[in-house]
């Protein structure tokens, strides 16, 4: 199986040839496999070196111009780095584009925290309009980046990840999926992107409903209130793959009117200052199946629900 | 409350009355209040002027027409001067003018180009023209469109952000020749560039041309000079800000 990073060269590079309006934006990252698209289309690959903001201004310049820009790079230097730029050069100007990032929040942990960029999808909640992607596999990751690229002059960011799902689900670019339903009124446990099938064996056995998010921005609230309707107090845990609880305060709109309780889990905000391993990262987030067992059931007590 | 905002201003088919250069002050006063506008204000004047009159291919019946030159102001700071050559030419109606910097007016004190007629990006932030100004390039040459050049206004302070560095730098290495960087060097800067604000442009292998900012004839002969396979600069210098 291909990455999702291989994934995304080989559509996009497919897709350069089908659509005269999309053009990628590189900063030496990713080049390679973007070389022979590069040589099809070397007015519509650009590669401005090591140069971010210019990434960015770039991209939307070439919106100004008309184009669909899809830019690339780390994540750190895709959205951190070069905030001002994405919040300015797109926002301000009123155009869009689609930002595909890798690395998310560990991918390569022995490079360190310079490489990582956990609170780059809130750092994007500050902003207004942008939809945000997180696939959990590279057939995922294809479906959402031919979506992205279709999506008229909308604002998109594609949050690419080394970290997978065994398997692939039905995304359509849109919505929540229900993955596992549990009794009326159970615990509805929101996966996001890589992180489903560690959420799913946390809970096995247990009483809850599983929704998988694979578009995470906009937030599906009615799918949301659905999964808790009939909840004396509707109890919600969030899996997300960066910052834990960057998605609370969507939770807490989409269940306004009703009374609730939240669990943000996800990377931790403190640095963690070990290399190693992603599982090693996984497990010291508490983001492993058995953390996430130990902190759900803390959080909402199943034995009780089973004897009511 | 749902935020709402002004709507924009509807361009006018033709300006309300034939305006020239002489004009400018006054239609300045429509947003300044002041009968007389000190070298700062009109730092931009002459090279807007210049450019606005005889260089860009643009006017207010093109402005959806791909094949229409690109003016970009970087430095939107003090748009004054470009607000009242904008009325001059016909973008917007003079009657706008007063409303300058209202809650109800489409003309703050730094340009939004979904709120102004005419108005290519919004700008207020340095440093972000010039990018955006290289990627407008990139964006009409992979559209076929051999036609329309690119200007982007910027300050000689502005070129203290680090993204001007990365534009000029690209731009220069890969000779994108429809871009085209005025620069308005009133000394502004705390720290001067050393060896001047045209050094970077230079450096990075820009065709460059210093002239006075307020002399029409060399302006104009500045901005039409043949730069085959390269960038254009064109450093306009004026009266020092702090003089």
């Amino acid at each position: 199986m291909d990455t999702m990073r291989e994934r995304f060269a080989s559509v996009t590079s497919r897709l350069l040839d089908e659509d005269p309006r999309l053009a990628v934006v590189l900063a030496d990252i990713g080049t390679d496999g973007f070389r022979r698209a590069a040589e099809r289309h070397p007015d519509r690959v650009v590669n401005v070196g090591i140069r971010e903001q210019l990434l960015v201004g770039v991209g939307g310049g070439l919106a100004l111009a008309g184009l669909r820009p899809v830019l690339h790079t780390f994540a750190p230097f895709l959205i951190e780095r070069p905030f001002e730029q994405v919040k300015l050069d797109f926002g301000h100007q009123g155009v869009g584009g689609v930002l595909v990032s890798a690395g998310g929040s560990y991918d390569w942990p022995a490079g360190g925290f310079t490489h990582m960029a956990p609170g780059d999808v809130a750092l994007l909640d500050t902003l207004d309009g942008w939809t945000v992607h997180v696939p959990g596999h590279p057939d995922e990751a294809e479906t959402l980046l031919r979506h992205a690229y279709a999506a008229g002059d909308d604002r998109v960011y594609v949050r690419l990840s080394a970290q997978t799902n065994a398997r692939p689900r039905p995304v359509t670019g849109g919505g929540f999926l229900t993955v596992r339903r549990g009794r009326p009124g159970a615990p509805a446990v929101v996966a996001v992107g890589p992180l489903l099938e560690n959420a799913l064996a946390a809970v096995e056995g247990l009483d809850a409903t599983v929704l998988y998010a694979a578009t995470v921005r906009p937030f599906d609230a009615p799918a949301l209130r659905a999964a808790v309707a009939g909840a004396p107090v509707a109890e919600v845990v969030l899996v997300e793959p960066y910052l834990a609880g960057t998605s609370t305060a969507a939770v807490a709109d989409a269940l306004a009117d009703v009374p609730h309780r939240v669990l943000g889990l996800g990377t931790a905000r403190a640095e963690l200052r070990r290399y190693g391993t992603v599982g090693e990262h996984v497990a010291a987030h508490g983001l492993d199946p058995r953390s996430l067992r130990e902190r759900i059931t803390a959080f909402t007590d199943f034995t009780a629900r089973a004897a009511g | 409350m749902t935020p709402t905002t002004p709507a924009a201003a509807p361009p006018p088919a033709a300006p309300d009355r034939a305006y020239g250069y002489a004009d400018l002050p006054a239609l300045m006063s429509l947003m300044t209040g002041d009968e007389k506008h000190g070298p700062a204000a009109t730092s931009t004047l002459d090279a807007l002027w210049v450019l606005y009159d005889r260089v860009l291919r643009v006017s207010p019946d093109r402005a959806g027409d791909p094949g229409r030159d690109r003016f970009l102001l970087s430095k939107g700071h003090g748009p004054m001067a470009y607000y009242a050559v904008l009325a001059a030419k016909g973008f917007l109606p003079a009657g706008l003018l007063p409303g300058f910097g209202s809650y109800g007016s489409p003309l703050g004190h730094h340009p939004d180009r979904t709120l102004v007629p005419g108005a290519e990006i919004g700008s207020g932030s340095l440093g972000h023209g010039l990018p955006l100004a290289v990627g407008t390039a990139l964006g009409l040459r992979a559209r076929g469109l051999s036609g329309p050049r690119v200007w982007v206004l910027v300050g000689d302070a502005e070129l203290d952000e680090g993204s001007n560095h990365e534009a000029i730098a690209f731009a220069g290495a890969t000779g994108l020749d429809r871009l085209h960087t005025l620069v308005i060097d009133n000394s502004s800067a705390s720290h001067a560039l050393p060896g001047g604000v045209a050094a970077p442009f230079a450096a990075a292998g820009w065709s460059v041309a210093a002239v006075d900012g307020r002399d029409h004839e060399a302006l104009y002969d500045a901005y039409t000079r043949p730069h085959p396979g390269r960038p254009h600069a064109v450093v306009a210098r004026v009266e020092p800000k702090h003089a």
